[in-house]
């Protein structure tokens, strides 16, 4: 498979298609890798999901925020798909008014940074991955 | 010293609080001992400053101003204020430059200049204790006042934040390291242990937008000095605590 082509499955962020809260299809056509996951939900420079989420799965990395919910069970509250929609665009779940970003969202504030204009947090396979790990995330 | 006070009417808040509140126990124990506060430094430097004669017209802050001990007390507790010459809120950065610049011929500092900022910090320090309280029936200081609201409530960037994402909605909670403050004022000029070194109003201020993945202001831009009479409104009855000490 060549890059054009990978990149002709994905769904661009603009045309995700989000119904009843969820996003049923996938962004890539590829099923996410949790492990890869795990490592871009921690990243500071990729998810950064810690900065606002406690994780028991995390316990060894230092700092966990409270500004959202604890991830412990997220993988029983939410099927994947809706684990997608918050993902991908949490004020397409939570309103507008949530402060999670939306990872897959060209819906953003103003005065973007010039070098990031257009371009979402992370890829569409990034958001795969995350979803696939955060399923996993039982109790 | 108050550093927990009801908040003025059309506050969101029933009570503001300082910083100082929200920072590790050891961090406040540095702030409130003169000693061992690391921004008492710059105060020294500050009290230099005001001494030493500069510009084409050899003077000195203390040529006109004399003792700031008795001269400056209380006043910075009141800035930002109108300015009338210029239409447009003045800070005290601003104030030290207009005086350079019209009462000794020297040059206006540039923004963040060690000198600038050491300055700052003594004329502020001149009003440790004093409750914050800006006059907004001053000019257009109202207009100005609104503008910076609606600057506090717009989200920037591509992590799409307003300064009340952070310091109204989750003010208290914990983002990463950080315990997040109601992200007051009053006690500027800080001295930052992260970066051993003061830090302005207006450094925070572009730190905070940067970190929302934004293009930042300039300093003293329009868009600062409406934001700045907004937040130190915000922190209204809280003590100066110049030069407070933060992580
Ligand atoms: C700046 C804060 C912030 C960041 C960063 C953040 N979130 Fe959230 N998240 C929230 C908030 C707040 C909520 C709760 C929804 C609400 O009330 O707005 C939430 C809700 C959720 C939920 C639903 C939780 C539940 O159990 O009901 C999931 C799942 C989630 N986030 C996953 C993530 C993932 C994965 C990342 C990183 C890729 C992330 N979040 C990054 C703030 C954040
Ligand atoms: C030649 C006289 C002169 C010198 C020198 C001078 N000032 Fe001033 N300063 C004034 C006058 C007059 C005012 C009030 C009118 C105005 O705002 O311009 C003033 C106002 C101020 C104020 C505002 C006081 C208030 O009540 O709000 C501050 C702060 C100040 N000066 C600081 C300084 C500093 C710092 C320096 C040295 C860098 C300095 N001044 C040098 C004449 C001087
Ligand atoms: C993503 C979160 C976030 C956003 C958005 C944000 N800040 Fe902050 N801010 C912080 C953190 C973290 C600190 C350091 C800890 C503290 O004092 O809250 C801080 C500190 C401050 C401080 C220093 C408080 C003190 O006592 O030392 C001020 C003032 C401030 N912010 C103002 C603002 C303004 C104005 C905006 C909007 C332009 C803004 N912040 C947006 C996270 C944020």
């Amino acid at each position: 498979v060549t890059a054009a082509s990978a990149l002709a499955d994905e769904t661009a962020p603009q045309d995700v298609n989000f119904e009843d809260l969820a996003v049923m299809a996938s962004l890539t056509g590829t099923p996410g890798d949790p492990v890869t996951g795990r490592d871009i939900f921690k990243d500071r420079k990729l998810g950064n999901c810690l900065a606002c989420h406690t994780n028991a799965d995390m316990q060894k990395e230092l700092f966990h925020g409270t500004v959202g919910p604890a991830m412990d069970g997220a993988g029983d509250r939410w099927e994947p798909a809706q684990l997608r929609a918050i993902i991908a665009d949490a004020k397409e779940v939570f309103g507008e008014q949530t402060v999670m970003p939306g990872f897959y969202s060209v819906n953003v504030g103003k005065d973007v940074r010039e070098d990031l204009v257009g371009k979402t947090i992370l890829t569409a396979q990034q958001i795969e991955d995350v979803v696939a790990y955060v399923a996993t995330l039982k109790e | 010293m108050t550093v927990r006070t009801a908040a003025p009417e059309g506050h969101p808040f029933d009570e503001v609080l300082s910083g100082w509140l929200f920072r590790e126990a050891e961090t406040r124990e540095l702030e409130a001992d003169s000693f061992q506060n690391p921004g008492m430094l710059y105060v020294d430097l500050g009290a230099e400053i005001w001494n030493t004669v500069d510009g084409t017209m050899g003077k000195s802050c203390a040529t006109c101003h004399d003792d700031a001990a008795d001269t400056m007390k209380g006043i910075a507790a009141n800035y930002p204020k109108w300015d009338a010459d210029a239409k447009r809120p003045i800070n005290i950065e601003l104030q030290i430059d207009k005086c350079r610049v019209e009462n000794m011929g020297a040059e206006a500092y540039k923004f963040d200049a060690a000198d600038q900022k050491a300055l700052t910090t003594y004329i502020k320090h001149q009003s440790l204790g004093t409750p914050v309280a800006v006059d907004l029936s001053q000019g257009e200081l109202q207009t100005w006042w609104d503008r910076g609201k609606d600057i506090y409530y717009t989200r920037t960037g591509q992590l799409n934040f307003a300064c009340a994402s952070c310091h109204e909605a989750n003010s208290g909670q914990r983002i990463r390291a950080d315990h997040l403050s109601q992200g007051q004022a009053n006690g500027f000029p800080t001295y930052r242990l992260k970066q051993a070194n003061m830090v302005s109003l207006h450094n925070r201020f572009r730190g905070c937008i940067r970190d929302t993945r934004a293009e930042f202001p300039k300093a003293f831009s329009d868009e600062l000095m409406a934001l700045e009479v907004y937040v130190t409104w915000r922190g209204t009855g809280l003590s100066v605590e110049t030069p407070a000490v933060r992580q």
